[in-house]
């Protein structure tokens, strides 16, 4: 096999490999919406309550220490 | 002082915006000069008794247009609303950290002696003569110096925030921060041919800033159109879509219509924007299946591009009567319908058989301003819009004024696209007209005489755009100096405008 058929066969297997990671993650995102382990519609309220004292969708766990 | 509740920092966003008016008006009105130049030649010497032919003719001035309106005004755009909507979503301000605010003021001062080396280099002819990557090795270090100060200030915002997790905007200005940084080290790859030597064996070639590409023949063309396409795709794309993301929904009041949608439609455009480029290089000398994966990729390049502008128009569901209100909204939402009309027609230039006629005609620059000037343009003056209430804590100055521009505008971008794309498939038909011996139908004149009416058409176009931007500048400046004085609780959602 030389380096051009290698090259194609190298190319292939990692169009391959990302349409399956892209489709994992579409799966991914739905299924733990469905499970109720991840809520990823509240992350719009981020631009919409954005003045400096809102209350942030999800603290950083720092702050909550303080 | 010590008691003053603490507030969101926009001095280093009010810098950009001025830059963003400013090269923006200055990138434009040298659009409008070589669009006239393409229709009447004449222009090219307009200022020849004066002897200064040589600043105005179409090959010097063509990418100082390039560069001021992608380096001076989409960046300054681009910079003006990271610092102004990275530290409302993350919910920290500028204020709050002395480094991040030398940062952000360092990165304004320095890029603005990068404009203007940018500026004297390309007007005396200075030039590595790459497409808008013409900028001569020392500028190009600079370039670097410029991005790597705005990442710390981005990395740093990020490193002190409030909100756990990032809005999709964040992700879009990384992307573009990412993207840019490694497309420009690579393309700029250059050698200055001071240091270099000939096959003669002739030494110290040249003056000390030219160099020459590190790469050659057709290594150099794909090189040069992966940065090329994927320069539109950082720089016209991913950041104007975080700018989108942010002020749609914030302007509107409505959230964002599907979150999921947006982050797989960020991680499309992602994986698929990377490997359009060889489409600029199709029937050249790369090989063929390259160019096959061009045209494919762009193909599949329009699922996430519309998953963004559907998310967008589908934020607006049941709130279409703030289209006809708001002119504002009228702004993003026709930005946004540029963009998905936008990325249809690229990929549709991308098929090898439509690009046999399409290619080096007048319709590639007509594509690349219905995006540009309907999608890049509108989307950043409609930030800006969107940002001057609460920045300068006044009211737009005219609600009326505005509506005028967009129509003015609105206008101009027809006129621009719909005569380039009679101008270039009546170009790509007459080149490729012959009898039936074989022999050219056309000589080249032939096909300018016939080109003239639609270049007169496209100089009136981009006139009307230009006319419609000064029209924002004055509206943006009468807001700063003049507009009435706003409380906090007026610029909840839609922003307040005087008619």
């Amino acid at each position: 096999m030389d380096i051009f058929q290698l090259q194609g066969y190298a190319y292939f297997g990692l169009v391959t490999l990302m349409v399956v990671v892209l489709y994992s993650y579409i799966y991914h995102l739905y299924s733990s919406e469905k499970k109720g382990t991840k809520d990823f519609e509240k992350y719009g309220n981020m631009a919409l309550n954005d003045e400096i004292d809102d209350t942030p969708v999800e603290k950083i766990s720092k702050d909550e220490k303080k | 002082m010590e008691n003053r509740p603490l507030e969101y920092d926009y001095t280093v966003a009010k810098m950009f915006m001025l830059t963003t008016v400013l090269l923006g008006a200055v990138g434009m009105l040298i659009g409008v000069i070589l669009a006239s130049e393409m229709a009447f030649p004449g222009v090219n010497t307009m200022l020849g008794s004066l002897g200064l032919n040589e600043f105005t003719n179409f090959s010097r001035l063509r990418p100082l247009h390039t560069d001021s309106v992608i380096f001076g005004f989409t960046l300054s755009g681009i910079f003006a609303t990271w610092y102004y909507v990275g530290q409302r979503v993350l919910k920290v301000s500028m204020a709050e950290s002395k480094l991040l605010m030398f940062l952000g003021k360092m990165h304004f001062f320095l890029y603005v002696l990068v404009v203007a080396a940018a500026v004297v280099s390309l007007f005396m002819g200075i030039t590595s003569s790459k497409e808008y990557a013409e900028f001569e090795w020392p500028i190009d270090i600079a370039v670097v110096v410029v991005w790597v100060t705005w990442g710390l200030g981005i990395f740093g915002l990020i490193g002190i925030r409030r909100e756990r997790s990032l809005y999709i905007s964040i992700w879009y200005y990384i992307a573009t921060f990412l993207g840019i940084a490694m497309l420009y080290l690579f393309n700029n790859m250059e050698i200055p041919t001071i240091l270099a030597t000939s096959p003669a064996g002739e030494t110290g070639i040249g003056a000390w800033y030219h160099s020459v590409s590190m790469y050659s023949g057709t290594n150099d063309a794909l090189v040069q159109w992966w940065y090329g396409h994927n320069a539109v795709a950082f720089g016209f794309t991913v950041p104007i879509v975080a700018m989108i993301y942010y002020f749609l929904p914030k302007e509107s009041g409505q959230a964002v219509y599907s979150y999921k949608l947006s982050l797989l439609s960020f991680w499309g455009l992602m994986f698929v924007y990377l490997w359009a480029g060889g489409h600029h290089l199709l029937f050249s000398t790369v090989p063929d299946w390259m160019q096959t994966m061009g045209s494919v990729f762009s193909v599949v390049l329009i699922l996430p591009s519309w998953g963004s502008a559907i998310n967008m128009l589908l934020t607006m569901k049941g709130e279409w009567q703030q289209v006809a209100t708001s002119p504002l909204i009228k702004f993003m939402v026709l930005a946004s319908t540029f963009y998905m009309f936008s990325t249809l027609e690229g990929p549709i230039q991308a098929i090898k058989s439509v690009n046999a006629i399409a290619h080096f005609t007048d319709w590639i620059v007509g594509h690349v301003h219905d995006g540009t000037l309907g999608w890049v343009g509108f989307m950043i003056m409609a930030a800006l819009f969107h940002m001057a209430p609460r920045v300068f804590k006044r009211e737009l100055y005219s609600k009326s004024l505005m509506g005028t521009q967009f129509w003015i505008q609105t206008l101009g971008v027809v006129l621009y696209f719909t005569s380039m794309w009679i101008a270039g498939i009546t170009q790509g038909m007459m080149w490729r007209a012959h009898d039936e011996y074989g022999n050219l139908a056309y000589s080249f004149i032939d096909t300018v005489t016939a080109l003239h009416p639609y270049y007169t058409i496209r100089a009136v176009g981009g006139l009307l755009y230009l006319i419609g931007f000064f029209m924002f500048a004055y509206n943006i400046y009468k807001t700063m100096t003049s507009g009435r004085r706003v409380e906090e609780s007026e610029l909840q959602s839609a922003s307040p405008m005087a008619a």
